[in-house]
């Protein structure tokens, strides 16, 4: 590694970081400009996440180099780091539900009239300020509960910028955006990088990458693997640096013999969400639900299942009608959901994995009404193996493992109960392209073996490549029905956004 | 006129005060002098002072996604406090004996909060465990004496009847309690942090927000405030044993809950856990005027916090399917 540039922001060489007996760091690295957006790529587990912790102040490095803006610092906490200069927008927004949009931008540090007097008016005026430079419309005045991923993530980001940072840090921001917000959220990194700002940006979407960042840092398992100006490298290359292999990187499909009818869904209405929603999968058969985030793809999802009800309509499942708002029925009846958000709804992230996998098995593994650690962990050490979960002991918290690992026991959890229909939401939302490619083997097997699964995914490339059938839906109503032959980019995105008949919308 | 009914009642604060005032006006309808003799009128304002201060110190603590139970214990102990003051050191002033039983009380606080907030034990529990040894200090302290009336000075029971402008001294002190808090908690950083730290514990130590340091300092306020309500205590009944302020920590969380604070934290004011002691307080006078017996006293209570729960979800289911429509709206503009 060739000496640090003096007017690095920040140096992190050789950091060390485990947690208990599992070393999420072995030898992190990277170096970061001023006037640069440095891209940060790596596999799940390849240690991003922790690095970004502990420039953060979330954690304590046990070792290693920690230099910022020239001085040897060591944060204790996220409020030391900020102090600092540094802002990190997480994965996973971060606000506070009860509490107005404005006053989650400037908390700890809204406008004063005096020593005692918030500045409300001022406030407000000053988030609009923010959002018009980021080009949306979100009321400041309303509270922070019930808005969609897309537009937290838009103030987790209104909020980074509004920093007067040195230093901003970005993990996976634009998962949930759309291509017009993705692409505002572009310009004002570039305008931040212009001021002479250091940015990192973390993603799994190469295309981002090569269209906004100028140095990208790989990581491969816990340690420092090369650092490349972006013009100077290729998609290729980088792959290759971060899994130290050539990986096939999106596994399509592979024709699996079409069966019966599995679920049938017919006018499912539910006002303010979903209006008019019939379609039909069969074994062996990946829909695929394609649209733009907040569609009410996710509702319909949800709705099928049973978490959320509907107004009118019905599902059917093998022909037997499946009652509304009761999942357990439809679990006993051959459904599987992966919901989209996994940390909120898909894990019990302080219990161990095996008790999360083996959760929706309990009734099958309890001997006379009791269950044993052991019976979970033989049922759960079956699919962890099966699914490659990297992670060193299953009796561990859900909580340490990172992203991609996260999901692969989310989708272990469900697949032990054996379903006849699996529906996926965003199954690769936030997963690197290894383990992605894993999981499009895995729902390939599944409908080869004849389970019907429904893949929701705001991927184009995830659902041209793997569905056999494609479901546009646009303002909560199914916009189209496209075959796999006939499915491309232009035909699935003029129908996701397709706009709404007038009459109907009043 | 249908809307600014419907966005009235969206407030709590508006829902609860026409419940307490159509307490009263019925009341008033059975027995005039309820409300309109200077006995009835200075009873109305001055017996929910105490519960008022309680509530307000307790709204700041739940805000916070935490709870005392230790309120009633910090009563007792600092109202016989300040008539053992008096017993002892005739001719203390006034003013440094109220000072006395804030600063006992916020003492007695930062115990919770540190407890809390530092060992990062559950509140339930910690405030638990102090209820009883706070309860049991005072057992230990007073024995089987008790403070009498003959034992506290003229002036400071004078203080029970004391009226500025026809409103007693007592629910005066109550407002201004109120007005600094509300102010605070409304207008303040520190008092914003505390509802971004109720409303999501997580999210507040990510940010940066001194999470240890603002729970420490509601559970003092709630201990100070504990406190002034015992001086309350002891001029009001001028006797004080070793059960006053028994089971009053409940009334005070069954207030805040009434006045639409969320147990879970993150929301309320405390202008509606004012309304909600008043209401209480009231409610348990009037209903023996109206001939309601003991029992049903008890259960009216009761009835009143879950309705007032049951609103609460009827509200947000409502409102959730509102911000439902409204996304729809939203993606259709």
């Amino acid at each position: 590694m060739s000496e640090p540039a003096p007017e690095a922001v920040l140096v992190l060489d050789e950091v060390r970081k485990t947690f208990g007996a599992t070393a999420a760091l072995t030898s992190g690295g990277i170096t970061v400009e001023a006037g640069s957006i440095h891209a940060l790529v790596g596999e799940n587990g390849a240690g991003k996440s922790t690095l970004v912790k502990i420039v953060a102040g979330v954690h304590r490095r046990d070792g290693g180099t920690f230099r910022f803006q020239g001085r040897d610092v060591d944060f204790t906490s996220t409020a030391d780091a900020k102090a600092a200069g540094i802002a990190v927008i997480y994965q996973e927004p971060t606000l506070f539900p009860d509490l107005s949009v404005a006053e989650n931008l400037f908390m700890g540090r809204q406008p004063r009239k005096s020593a005692h007097r918030i500045d409300r008016a001022a406030m407000y005026e000053h988030s609009e300020l923010l959002f018009q430079r980021l080009g949306v419309h979100l009321d400041p005045r309303r509270f922070a509960r019930g808005l969609s991923i897309a537009d937290q993530q838009i103030i987790e980001i209104a909020k980074a910028i509004s920093l007067d940072t040195a230093l901003l840090i970005m993990d996976e921001p634009t998962a949930a955006l759309s291509g017009v917000e993705v692409d505002r959220l572009f310009a004002v990194a570039r305008a931040l990088r212009d001021e002479g700002r250091a940015l990192v940006f973390i993603s799994h979407r190469f295309e981002e990458i090569f269209a906004l960042c100028d140095t990208v840092t790989v990581m491969r398992d816990g340690a420092y693997v090369a650092t490349q100006a972006v013009a100077e490298t290729s998609r290729d290359e980088i792959v290759a640096q971060m899994v130290g292999r050539e990986v096939a990187e999106l596994f399509p499909k592979t024709p699996a013999p079409i069966g019966d009818t599995v679920l049938r869904v017919e006018g499912l209405h539910s006002t303010g969400k979903f209006h008019d929603v019939s379609f039909e999968v069969r074994a062996g058969e990946i829909v695929g639900i394609a649209g733009l985030v907040g569609a009410g793809r996710s509702e319909i999802a949800r709705a099928v299942f049973g978490v959320d009800g509907y107004d009118s309509g019905s599902v059917h499942l093998h022909g037997e009608a499946v009652p509304m708002r009761d999942p357990q029925a439809s679990i006993k009846a051959g459904m599987a959901f992966v919901p989209e958000d996994r940390r909120l709804q898909g894990l019990v992230t302080e219990s161990s994995i095996a008790r999360n996998i083996a959760s929706v098995l309990r009734r099958g593994l309890a001997r006379a009404g009791f269950l044993s650690p052991r019976s979970e962990l033989r049922a759960a050490d079956a699919w962890a193996q099966r699914l490659q979960v990297k992670t060193h002991a299953l009796d561990m918290p859900a909580t340490t493992m990172s992203g991609g690992n996260q999901q692969k026991v989310v989708l272990a959890k469900w697949l032990a109960t054996e379903p006849s229909l699996l529906i996926v939401d965003e199954p690769t939302r936030g997963i690197d392209v290894g383990t992605k490619a894993e999981v499009h083997r895995l729902l390939s097997d599944l409908a080869g073996q004849g389970m019907a699964v429904v893949m929701i995914s705001s991927e184009l490339a995830e659902v041209l490549g793997m569905a056999d059938r494609v479901l546009v839906v646009c303002e909560g109503r199914i916009t189209a029905d496209i075959d796999r032959d006939r499915a491309t980019p232009e035909t699935v995105m003029r129908a996701a956004t397709q706009t709404h008949r007038p009459e109907a919308g009043a | 006129m249908k809307h600014t009914a419907a966005t009235l009642l969206r407030s709590r604060e508006a829902a609860v005060a026409l419940v307490l005032l159509a307490a009263v006006v019925l009341t008033a309808l059975k027995s005039e002098s309820f409300v309109f003799s200077a006995d009835g009128w200075r009873n109305l304002l001055v017996t929910p002072s105490m519960l008022v201060i309680l509530a307000v110190g307790q709204t700041a603590v739940i805000i916070t996604r935490n709870v005392d139970l230790s309120v009633g214990s910090v009563l007792g102990l600092t109202a016989y406090m300040t008539g053992r003051i008096f017993i002892e050191a005739p001719g203390t002033p006034i003013v440094a004996v109220v000072a006395a039983a804030i600063g006992l009380g916020a003492v007695l606080g930062l115990v919770n909060g540190v407890v809390v907030a530092v060992a990062k034990v559950p509140a339930l529990v910690v405030t638990l465990g102090t209820l009883y040894i706070y309860r049991g200090v005072f057992l230990t302290w007073a024995g089987s004496d008790r403070i009498n009336a003959s034992d506290l000075p003229d002036d400071f029971l004078a203080l029970g009847n004391a009226q500025i402008a026809s409103v007693p001294v007592l629910s005066i002190a109550a407002l201004a309690v109120l007005i600094a808090v509300g102010y605070h908690l409304y207008y303040s950083r520190g008092g914003r942090e505390m509802y971004a730290i109720g409303s999501d514990p997580d999210a507040a130590r990510l940010y940066g927000l001194p999470v240890t340091r603002r729970v420490i300092g509601a559970f003092v306020l709630s201990g100070a405030l504990a406190g002034l309500a015992g001086v309350v205590y002891a001029v009001r009944y001028g006797t004080v044993s070793s059960g006053a302020g028994l089971g009053i920590e409940l009334e005070a969380v069954g207030a805040a809950v009434i006045g639409g604070v969320a147990i879970f934290g993150g929301s309320g004011t405390v202008w509606g856990a004012a309304i909600g002691a008043a209401l209480l307080v009231t409610i348990n006078r009037a209903l023996p005027v109206v001939g309601i017996s003991d029992f049903w006293q008890r259960a009216v209570v009761g009835g009143l916090i879950l309705a007032a729960i049951v609103l609460d979800r009827v509200l947000a289911l409502r409102r959730e399917r509102r911000l439902g429509i409204e996304r729809d709206t939203r993606s259709l503009a």
